[in-house]
């Protein structure tokens, strides 16, 4: 299936939308902090907020272009749209709601109903009313709503961001299933790094209303420093070895091997770390004695500065892992492009989460 | 009960439904153009509206006599038009109730219009609906509670309609004679007391009716639609 072409302006009260990109079949995340316009953009994808200038199509149809005075209304856009709140029908029962596209949309399609509801884990839900749903079932069931609209593209507007931190562990497992099973352009908004880490292909960072960088999650997060946060890296490998009897894996990834906690994932699966650079030391000498049990061996690439902290981008074969240590240390060690060192990094606070798509 | 009695019940539920049926709609019309849209004369609208509510009813009465009469020119333009007359005649009864309770029906369904989530109707229009379909799985549904408050509102207020009647189409037994004016006639009359105590008790006890008919009403909607499993 087709591509996402985006490539519009416009105003907003007095706030201005400049954004270019595309999406293709996959999870591109429109990453930024509260305020930054993301959700705007994905309103005037959706056609509920209108561009001043631009064209956004997709692969079959021409959604908005202001020089051919295209501009569809919503409903025959062939877009899933799933809200921050979900928004679901409180008069009807979940079933009704799953089904609303097919009997009130007229939209019709190969997505057989049975599937979707296995998918999500509704069966059991489906005469229910969403007001004695649980928020993370209400959002579920909102996402298969979307999917059952038989959409040619799916937004999502921080789709999670109403859940406490539990429901979001709890429902992320479902977003991954369905992004790994779309053939279609999934827009993912969000502020969140660790969604952003685990869900998406793609990264387009919006600062401000306007596109700031597009690229893997592992290019964007590294750089990631808005809001106060901290650089991110992001590697991708595949489990080779498990260790039943204390609960960790070790995954090989581009080169480094890095141990962690878990004791669900089978060899051979997909995982995706999560490793924060303030969760790095830096050595410049294989460390005995000490409680971290992995130290890559790698090569400084870069070391940029930032008043007390300093932040030492190490690459360990094709990965790279970004550590924040402090300006002091930086130089108290002589951190410079190209020193051989090593990449401290506890099995403790290495994340993860499983990669169906690369499976 | 006798069968003056019952007629004249007969007579003042046939007034005050054909009053309701009649201004439902145009109520419902109204409602969703004050909830929804931003217009010149908006503010008119709303005071005419609102109008029955704070003008004497003799005074709305006597406009309707002017406009609706034998030769009014609405009057005039209704019975060539459809035949129909309203001058001393049961529909100039319910057309003096309409026009009465017509505020009391509008406010609440404007008010359950107002608070329909227009997020709903947004996530409709992304699902394939368009305006009419929206309009009528997602907004009719969610106002119902209102639009049942109002009717059941503008019934009583319908049903006890006083002044606004006399004053339009008089007091005629068998014709415009509703429970309140039959009520007014018998009090008029010296030995008239007990049989109008038997039709006061009456229209406490419609009034009682109604109002717990409604309660429950809006009381199994609202669990319908707060908590599901009706």
């Amino acid at each position: 299936m087709g591509i996402l072409e985006v490539d519009i302006s416009g105003r907003v009260g007095n706030f201005t939308i400049v954004a270019q990109f595309c999406a293709r079949p996959g999870v591109t995340a429109l990453f930024g902090r509260s305020g930054a316009g993301k959700s705007t953009i994905l309103k005037m994808i959706a056609g509920t907020v209108r561009p001043e200038r631009g064209r956004i199509s997709s692969a079959r149809r021409v959604l908005f272009d202001s020089d051919a005075a295209v501009d569809l209304p919503p409903r025959t856009r062939g877009i899933g749209f799933v809200f921050q709140e979900g928004r679901l029908f409180p008069h009807m029962t979940v079933r009704r709601n799953l089904t609303y596209a097919r009997w009130a949309g007229g939209r019709r399609g190969e997505r057989r109903f049975d599937e979707v509801v296995a998918l999500l884990g509704l069966e059991k839900h489906l005469n229910r009313h969403p007001a004695t749903l649980s928020g993370g079932e209400r959002q579920r069931v909102a996402i298969g709503r979307a999917l059952l609209a038989e959409p040619e593209i799916l937004l999502m507007d921080e789709p999670l961001s109403s859940l406490d931190r539990e429901r979001r562990a709890d429902i992320l497992p479902y977003l991954e299933v369905v992004a790994s099973q779309a053939r279609i352009p999934i827009l993912y908004v969000s502020h969140e790094t660790d969604e952003v880490a685990q869900l998406a292909d793609r990264v387009v960072a919006v600062e401000g209303g306007k596109v700031r960088a597009i690229g893997t999650p592992a290019e964007i997060l590294r750089h990631d420093r808005q809001d106060g946060g901290e650089p991110v890296s992001i590697l991708e490998g595949r489990v080779t070895e498990r260790d039943e009897r204390y609960g960790t894996i070790t995954a090989m990834a581009g080169g480094a091997t890095i141990e962690l906690p878990e004791d669900a994932l089978a060899v051979g699966s997909h995982v995706r770390l999560r490793i924060r650079a303030s969760d790095v030391a830096i050595a410049i000498t294989p460390q005995a004695g000490l409680s971290i049990r992995n130290q890559l061996a790698g090569t400084i690439e870069t070391v940029e500065r930032f008043g007390t902290f300093a932040e030492v981008t190490v690459s360990v074969g094709s990965e790279r892992i970004v550590s924040r240590v402090t300006s002091k240390s930086a130089d108290a060690l002589g951190l410079v492009a190209g020193k051989p060192v090593f990449a401290l990094v506890k099995v403790v606070s290495v994340e993860h989460g499983r990669l169906l798509r690369a499976d | 009960m006798s069968g003056v009695e019952i007629d004249i019940l007969l007579l003042s539920a046939k007034v005050a439904l054909a009053a309701i049926a009649f201004s439902l709609v145009p109520a419902f019309a109204v409602a969703w153009l004050l909830a929804r849209r931003r217009f010149a004369g908006r503010a008119l609208l709303e005071g005419l509206v609102a109008l029955p509510l704070v003008l004497p009813p003799v005074v709305t009465g006597f406009a309707l006599l002017l406009l609706f009469g034998a030769r009014g020119p609405l009057g005039q333009l209704f019975e060539n038009l459809f035949g129909l007359t309203f001058a001393f005649r049961w529909t100039g009864a319910a057309l003096a109730a309409g026009v009465m309770a017509f505020p009391l029906i509008v406010r609440p369904i404007r008010l359950s219009l107002e608070a329909v989530d227009q997020g709903l109707e947004e996530a409709a229009a992304t699902l394939g609906a368009d305006r009419m379909v929206v309009f009528l799985t997602v907004t009719l549904p969610l106002a119902l509670p209102g639009l049942l408050a109002g009717a059941v509102l503008g019934f009583a207020k319908a049903l006890g309609e006083f002044g606004a009647t006399i004053t339009f189409v008089s007091n005629i037994p068998g014709e415009t004679q509703t429970l309140s004016l039959a009520i007014y006639a018998l009090l008029q009359s010296p030995e008239g007391d007990a049989a109008a105590l038997r039709l006061i008790l009456l229209s406490i006890v419609l009034a009682l009716g109604a109002v717990l008919a409604s309660e429950w009403v809006a009381r199994s909607l609202a669990k319908r639609l707060n908590d599901g499993n009706p």
